[in-house]
C-alpha cells in the first residue's frame, strides 16, 4: 500500500516539476538571448561599431536651435546630448506643473454646480483622450502657432505677447527691474522668450495630460463620501472652501498614486518633441545616430536617461504620497 | 433624497451639489431643469452666460471656416491614398473583397447577437440602439461617399456594401435561431479565418501576386498594425502576467524585467531600437522589413502594458477560487483556464480596451520612423506643393477619424462589460 502512495508520477511531483519548468524556460531564454547578443556583437564588430564611448568626445558639428547651457557646433557630442537632456527636462518640469493645474481645475469643474461647466469638462476629456497626442502636437504647431500673426498684429496681453516667432513674457531684466515685451524694429523683444516649438509642444502636452489628470482628480474627489460635503456645508463652508479644506485633502490620498503614472507618461510623451522640431533628448540622439552610426550606444543612453527620469518622478511622488496619507495617531 | 457619490473611475458624472439645499423633485419642467443646471445662483448664471457666448463664438467660427475658407479638395483628391496608400490599383479588388467579407460577417454576427439574447437583453429583435445604428450607417453611406466626391460607381459600391451589412443583420436576426449548429460554429470561427484570409488578400499568396509591405499605407496600414499588435499582444500579456505572479523566481523575474524595460522607455525609443538595432541582432536574412519590425515592436510594447492590466485582474480574483478549483482535482493549467482567467480577464477588460485604444493612437508614431500610416500619408500629401498649407483640413479630418474609431471602441467595451457582468439582471 505504502509503495503505491510513494510512486507519484514525476509530472505531478511538486519537488520536481517547478525545477523542470524553470530549467526549460531558462534554457529557452538563454538560447534566445545568447543568439541575439551573439549576432549583435558579431555584426557590430563587422561594422566596426562595437560598444565604445570614445566618440562622445568628438565635436558634434551640428547646431542646436535653443539651449539653456552654452553650445556651439564645435563642442563634443556629450555636450549636445546634455543640451537635449536639459531641454527635455525643461519641457517635462513646466509641463508637469501646467498639466497638474489644468487637470485639477477641470477635475474640480466636473463637480461644479453649473451644469454647463460640468458637461464642458466632460467634453474636453472625451475629445482629448480619443485623439492621438502626436496629431494634437502637429495641430498645435502647424495649425495654431505657425498661423499666428507676427509683429504689430501679434496677440498682446499685458506682459504677454503670442506671435508666430514665439511667446514673449514679462520677466526680471538686468537689475531686477520688471520688463515687458516690446516691439523693436518690427521684432518683439522680451526678457523671457519661449520658442514657438517649445510653446506648441508645451501646449500640446499640457492639454493632453491635463485631460488624463482631470480624470484622476475626478476619481479622487468622487471617492470622498458625500457626508463630508454635507458636513462641510452644514458647518457653513462655501463650495470652494469645502472643496479646498475638506474634500481635496482627503481626495489626495487617491489622486497622488494616479498622478504618478500620468507624470511618467508625460515625461515619456515629451519625446514626441521631435515631431514639432523642438530639440529634446530624442531629437539630439537621432541626429547623433545619423552622424556617427552608434545605434547601440545612443539607444542605451536614451533608455538610461528616461529610466532615471521615471525613477526620479516616482521617488518624488512616493514622498508626496507619504505626506498626504492619513496619519492616525 | 440624497444621491450616492459616484464610484471612483465610473463614467457617469453625478453632480455633487452640497451648496444647493433645494430638494430635488422627481418631475421637472424643461425650464426648471435649465434653471437649476445653468442659473442656480448668480455666480452660476454669470459663468453660464460667458460659456454660452464662448461656445457660440467658437461654433460660428468653426462653421464659417469649414464651409467658407477651408478647401477640402486635399482630402477629396487623395481619398485612395489616405485609404490604402500605394496599394497597386490593379490589385485593389482584393481589398474590396475584404471589405465585403467583413461587412457580411459583421452583419451576421450582429444579427446572431440579437437572435440569441443573453442576460443583458430583453430579447427584442430590433432594440432602439440597433435602429439608431442602422440609421447612422444609412446616413454615412449616403453622405460620406458624396462628401468625399467619389465617382458614382464607387458610391454605388459603398451603398451595396452597407446594404449587404444591414441585410445580413436582418437575415441572421430573424432566422438565426433555426440555423443548424454547424453553421453557427462556422460563423464564430469566421472571424479568425477572415483575419488570416485578409492577411493573404493584403500581402498576397494563394495564387495572388505579392504586394510588398512598403506599398501598404494609409488607413489600411494603421488598421493592420493596430489589429496585429492587439491580437498578438493578448497572449503575450496573459502569459507574462501569469509569469509575474508565479511562485517560480525565474519566471517572475524575467516577466518583471520585460515589463519594466518596456514601460520605462518611450515608445519612440523602442521603435528606434526596432529600426536601428534589431537588424543587427537577427541572423542575416532573418530580419523582417521595416513595417513588420515596427509591428513586432508595437506588439511587445502593448504586451507589457496588457500584462499589467491582466495582473490587476488576476489579483482581484480571490485566492480561494484557485484553491477550490485545485481541490476539485483540476490541474494548474485547467484551473487557470477554466476558473481563474475567465474571471480575471473580465475584470481586466476595461483596462485592456483602454490599452487597445491607446495602441490605435500610438500607431501614429510610425510616421516618425518614416512609415506611411494614416498620419505619415497625411504628411507626404501636405509636402506636395499642390496642397501646401492645408494642415488644418488634413489634421482635423484625421482627428475626427481617430476620435470616431476610439470612441466606438470605448462604447463597444462598455457594452461588452455589461454583457459579461454576471451580476447583471435582465432588464
Amino acid at each position: 500500500m505504502i509503495n503505491t502512495l510513494e510512486r507519484i508520477p514525476w509530472w505531478r511531483d511538486r519537488r520536481v516539476m517547478p525545477w523542470i519548468v524553470q530549467a526549460v524556460v531558462g534554457l529557452v531564454l538563454l538560447v534566445v538571448i545568447s543568439l541575439l547578443v551573439g549576432n549583435l556583437v558579431r555584426n557590430l564588430t563587422g561594422a566596426g561599431l562595437l560598444l565604445s564611448w570614445r566618440w562622445l568626445g568628438q565635436p558634434a558639428s551640428f547646431d542646436v536651435a535653443e539651449s539653456l547651457i552654452p553650445f556651439d557646433a564645435s563642442m563634443p557630442y556629450w555636450r549636445a546630448l546634455l543640451v537635449g537632456l536639459v531641454n527635455s527636462l525643461r519641457v517635462i518640469v513646466v509641463g508637469l506643473v501646467g498639466a497638474t493645474l489644468l487637470g485639477t481645475a477641470v477635475g474640480m469643474a466636473s463637480f461644479s454646480s453649473n451644469g454647463l461647466l460640468r458637461r464642458l469638462a466632460r467634453v474636453y476629456v472625451e475629445v482629448i483622450r480619443n485623439i492621438p497626442l502626436l496629431l494634437q502636437l502637429l495641430f498645435w504647431y502647424f495649425v495654431v502657432f505657425l498661423a499666428l500673426p507676427n509683429g504689430t498684429a501679434a496677440f498682446q496681453l499685458p506682459g504677454v505677447v503670442v506671435s508666430k516667432s514665439g511667446l514673449y513674457l514679462a520677466w526680471f531684466a538686468q537689475g531686477f527691474s520688471w520688463q515687458g515685451p516690446e516691439l523693436v524694429n518690427g521684432v518683439w523683444q522680451a526678457p523671457l522668450r519661449l520658442s514657438v516649438e517649445f510653446t506648441a509642444l508645451l501646449t500640446g502636452l499640457i492639454t493632453y495630460s491635463g485631460a488624463f489628470i482631470a480624470e484622476v482628480v475626478r476619481g479622487g474627489i468622487a471617492s470622498v463620501p458625500l457626508g463630508q460635503w454635507e458636513a462641510a456645508t452644514s458647518l457653513g463652508l462655501h463650495w470652494s472652501a469645502s472643496m479646498r479644506s475638506v474634500v481635496l485633502p482627503q481626495a489626495l490620498r487617491v489622486i497622488v498614486p494616479g498622478l504618478n503614472s500620468q507624470y511618467i507618461s508625460l515625461a515619456k510623451n515629451s519625446a514626441l518633441a521631435v515631431a514639432v522640431g523642438y530639440v529634446d533628448l530624442y531629437s539630439v540622439s537621432e541626429t547623433t545616430l545619423n552622424q556617427t552610426g552608434r545605434a547601440l550606444e545612443v539607444f542605451l543612453l536614451l533608455l538610461g536617461s528616461y529610466l532615471i527620469i521615471d525613477l526620479l518622478i516616482s521617488a518624488v511622488m512616493n514622498g508626496v504620497n507619504q505626506l498626504v496619507q492619513i496619519r492616525e495617531r | 433624497m440624497t444621491s450616492l457619490p459616484p464610484r471612483p473611475g465610473s463614467t457617469t458624472t453625478q453632480p455633487l451639489r452640497p451648496a444647493s439645499p433645494a430638494p430635488r423633485t422627481v418631475q421637472r419642467s424643461w425650464a426648471g431643469v435649465l434653471r437649476q443646471e445653468l442659473f442656480a445662483s448668480r455666480g452660476d448664471g454669470l459663468v453660464s452666460v460667458l460659456l454660452i457666448l464662448l461656445i457660440l463664438a467658437s461654433a460660428v467660427g468653426l462653421l464659417r471656416w469649414a464651409f467658407g475658407q477651408a478647401q477640402w479638395a486635399v482630402i477629396q483628391v487623395n481619398t485612395t491614398l489616405f485609404a490604402v496608400g500605394r496599394f497597386p490599383i490593379e490589385q485593389q479588388w482584393r481589398l474590396w473583397l475584404l471589405v465585403v467579407l467583413v461587412a457580411a460577417l459583421s452583419g451576421t454576427s450582429w444579427g446572431l447577437l440579437r437572435a440569441f439574447p443573453r442576460a443583458d437583453r430583453s430579447g427584442e429583435l430590433w432594440p432602439f440602439n440597433d435602429r439608431l445604428a442602422v440609421a447612422l450607417l444609412g446616413f454615412l453611406a449616403a453622405w460620406l461617399p458624396a462628401a468625399l466626391a467619389l465617382g458614382f460607381p464607387l458610391q454605388l459600391r459603398w451603398w451595396a456594401i452597407t446594404g449587404l451589412l444591414v441585410a445580413m443583420r436582418w437575415i441572421a436576426g430573424h432566422w438565426g435561431r433555426s440555423w443548424p449548429p454547424r453553421l453557427l460554429k462556422l460563423v464564430s470561427l469566421g472571424w479568425p479565418l477572415l483575419y488570416l484570409f485578409g492577411m493573404v488578400l493584403i500581402a498576397g499568396g494563394l495564387g495572388m501576386s505579392r504586394v510588398s509591405p512598403s506599398n501598404w499605407g494609409g488607413l489600411l496600414l494603421t488598421l493592420l498594425m493596430a489589429s496585429f499588435a492587439i491580437l498578438l499582444s493578448f497572449p503575450i500579456g496573459v502569459v507574462v502576467a501569469l509569469g509575474r505572479r508565479s511562485s517560480l523566481p525565474l519566471l517572475r523575474w524575467s516577466s518583471v524585467l520585460y515589463i519594466e524595460f518596456i514601460r520605462g522607455a518611450p515608445l519612440i525609443t523602442l521603435l528606434f531600437l526596432g529600426q536601428n538595432i534589431l537588424g543587427y541582432m537577427l541572423p542575416g536574412g532573418w530580419a523582417p522589413d521595416r513595417v513588420w519590425r515596427a509591428a513586432w515592436v508595437l506588439t511587445f510594447f502593448c504586451g507589457a502594458y496588457l500584462a499589467e492590466a491582466v495582473r490587476a485582474g488576476l489579483s482581484a480574483v480571490p485566492p480561494g477560487q484557485l484553491e477550490a478549483a485545485r481541490s476539485l482535482g483540476l490541474s494548474m493549467p485547467q484551473a487557470l483556464q477554466r476558473v481563474v482567467l475567465p474571471q480575471a480577464l473580465r475584470i481586466a477588460l476595461p483596462a485592456a480596451v483602454g490599452q487597445f485604444i491607446s495602441l490605435l493612437q500610438d500607431t501614429t508614431l510610425l510616421s516618425l520612423i518614416g512609415l506611411l500610416d494614416l498620419l505619415g500619408t497625411a504628411r507626404t500629401v501636405m509636402a506636395n506643393p499642390e496642397f501646401l498649407g492645408k494642415n488644418a483640413e488634413v489634421y482635423l479630418t484625421l482627428a475626427v477619424l481617430f476620435w470616431c474609431c476610439c470612441a466606438a471602441l470605448g462604447l463597444g467595451s462598455r457594452a461588452l462589460e455589461r454583457r459579461l457582468d454576471p451580476t447583471h439582471s435582465p432588464a
